[in-house]
């Protein structure tokens, strides 16, 4: 039964965070039986345009697949063009490129916590996670100029350098997250209604997270040990002393913790990188052309493991451009996770992963017997949720 | 100003609708709730459900799949509604245009009352935007 779940019939180019997306969850009483997702609200055909815009025009469009990992699409975009050059960008700029992404999953990881706070009723840790996520945006805002879309990735390494200044605020900034991320950590793991929410609700087995093909923090938090930064690093992440945070929970508050290890995992990793950062150029100039070819390329995004796939005919335009982004790989897992559950703890499994639901997407309740039916938002099932545990 | 108009422009709550964004504008909009910018001093609330909101705020390009619902969505909001369009997709279909599944632009679909245009419409913008929306709406 579990297997039907995994094929996909429309993949939307990116079904993460905020993003509109259906579920039908079969349900008797409080026990949800089954869910079964329904996906392409936001097809926009990404893959189709990528193949009528220039190699270049695609680091932008590439950028826009995602803007909350931005950074981490374009990186895999470029490290895909650049293996078909058959180049090696500059040690400067990968160290650049490294701390980008470190700091895409600093927000990201940060904006996730504060997601997942909110979807249990505890909007005050999801207004001070977002005020320090400011930190953050500042910091991204000062290196590249932007908050969102960057357009700092180039094909040959990256547009502005980081300058010592720049250097030193973004090191006190560093010191000033991971401080209130271990005082957020500690809270979260020893206050009462944050456990009473989160503990052995949304459990992954070791063994189903392999089977579903999870990936991220959502697989991590499952107590198995894959991070594509460790198991096929690239940039300059085989230079860079850190670890591979796991939890061995398979619940929400495992993952919740996993992703409060990263940040601070993160915040050190930037350090470290800000401090032997090589010296030369950061910049190297690529012909138009891409020689003919195929590439799969990956990066570990914040949410999990990103895969492009290029093909070249040696124009300047790729004939087939390919994204699998992680939360598609999530999706059979949520789908374990929600059978079996409880309907109060719906918001919170389903953000557990790290999407993001637009509000206003529906989630279609039918009654396991007598197929009736019945609509609710998804503030209407977050307020019943925290409601019913109030009731408990 | 009679006190309809005056209690309305007090408070315009707000509904998000993500019609194909790519999140950017969304985090933006919410960013531009939490305390750094905090749009809720001008009284504005997210809210939920279309049936509590004066105001639907709009991000992305409108794919064809979510259109018949971002018009549901419209139909539900009670009278007098306004509609914001958030980043440079909403405006006109900005980066993705001419791409097959989209209709360019929230205002092919339903009425738009303020366009907020960038790639992502930065919270300052979208602050912008919200006051020249009350403005209009005290009339």
């Amino acid at each position: 039964m579990d297997e039907e779940r995994v094929i996909i019939p429309i993949g939307p180019q990116h079904p993460a965070l905020k993003e509109p997306m259906n579920f039908m969850l079969k349900v008797e009483g409080e026990k949800v039986l089954e869910a079964i997702p329904n996906l392409g609200y936001n097809h926009r055909g990404i893959e189709k345009a990528a193949t009528v815009r220039t190699y270049i025009q695609n680091l932008y469009l590439a950028e826009r697949i995602c803007g909350i990992c931005s950074i981490a699409h374009v990186q895999c975009y470029a490290q895909g063009v650049e293996k078909l050059l058959e180049m090696e960008i500059p040690p400067r700029a990968q160290y650049v490129r490294l701390i980008l992404s470190e700091l895409n999953r600093l927000h990201s990881h940060l904006l996730w916590v504060g997601v997942a706070a909110h979807e249990i009723g505890f909007d005050t840790l999801f207004m001070y996670l977002w005020r320090d996520r400011e930190i953050v945006m500042d910091t991204l805002e000062l290196i590249t100029g932007n908050r969102v879309s960057y357009g700092f990735t180039m094909l040959g390494g990256v547009r502005r350098d980081i300058s010592p200044d720049m250097a030193a605020r973004v090191k006190k900034e560093m010191k000033t997250v991971r401080d209130r991320t271990q005082y957020y950590k500690k809270m979260s793991s020893n206050e009462r209604s944050i456990l009473k929410r989160t503990q052995g609700v949304g459990i992954l087995k070791p063994q189903d997270a392999l089977a579903l093909c999870a990936c991220g923090p959502t697989l991590r938090a499952s107590n198995i040990k894959w991070d594509v930064r460790r198991e096929d690093p690239y940039l300059a992440y085989n230079e860079i002393p850190f670890n591979v945070v796991t939890s061995d929970g398979c619940d929400v508050l495992s993952r919740m913790i996993v992703h409060y290890d990263e940040v601070i995992e993160a915040t050190n990793i930037i350090e470290y990188a800000l401090d032997h950062m090589p010296s030369g150029s950061f910049r190297e100039k690529v012909t138009r052309r891409i020689p003919a070819g195929e590439v799969v390329s990956r990066v570990e995004a914040p949410r999990g493991e990103d895969i492009h796939y290029i093909k070249s005919n040696g124009t300047d335009k790729p004939e087939r451009f390919k994204v699998r982004a992680p939360t598609l790989g999530n999706i059979p897992a949520v789908c374990k996770m929600l059978s079996d559950s409880y309907i109060a703890d719906v918001p919170i499994i389903l953000a557990g992963i790290d999407p993001c639901f637009s509000c206003t997407d529906r989630v279609t309740f039918v009654k396991g017997e007598m197929g009736k039916g019945w609509i609710w938002t998804q503030e209407e099932l977050r307020r019943y949720a925290n409601r019913w545990y109030q009731q408990r | 100003m009679n006190v309809v108009k005056w209690a309305r422009s007090k408070s315009p709550w707000i509904i998000h609708f993500n019609t194909g964004s790519c999140n950017g504008c969304d985090i933006e909009v919410v960013a531009a709730l939490t305390p750094k910018f905090d749009l809720e001093r001008f009284g504005v609330l997210l809210k939920g459900s279309p049936r509590h909101a004066d105001v639907i705020v709009v991000t992305g390009p409108v794919t064809n799949q979510v259109k018949e619902r971002l018009k549901r969505v419209y139909e539900q909001m009670p009278s007098p509604k306004f509609v914001m369009a958030i980043g440079t997709c909403a405006c006109s279909g900005g980066v993705f245009k001419d791409c097959y599944n989209l209709c360019q632009g929230v205002d092919k679909v339903i009425p738009v009352d303020i366009y907020v245009p960038g790639c992502a419409a930065s919270p300052e913008a979208i602050i912008d935007g919200a006051a020249k929306l009350l403005k209009k709406i005290s009339g």
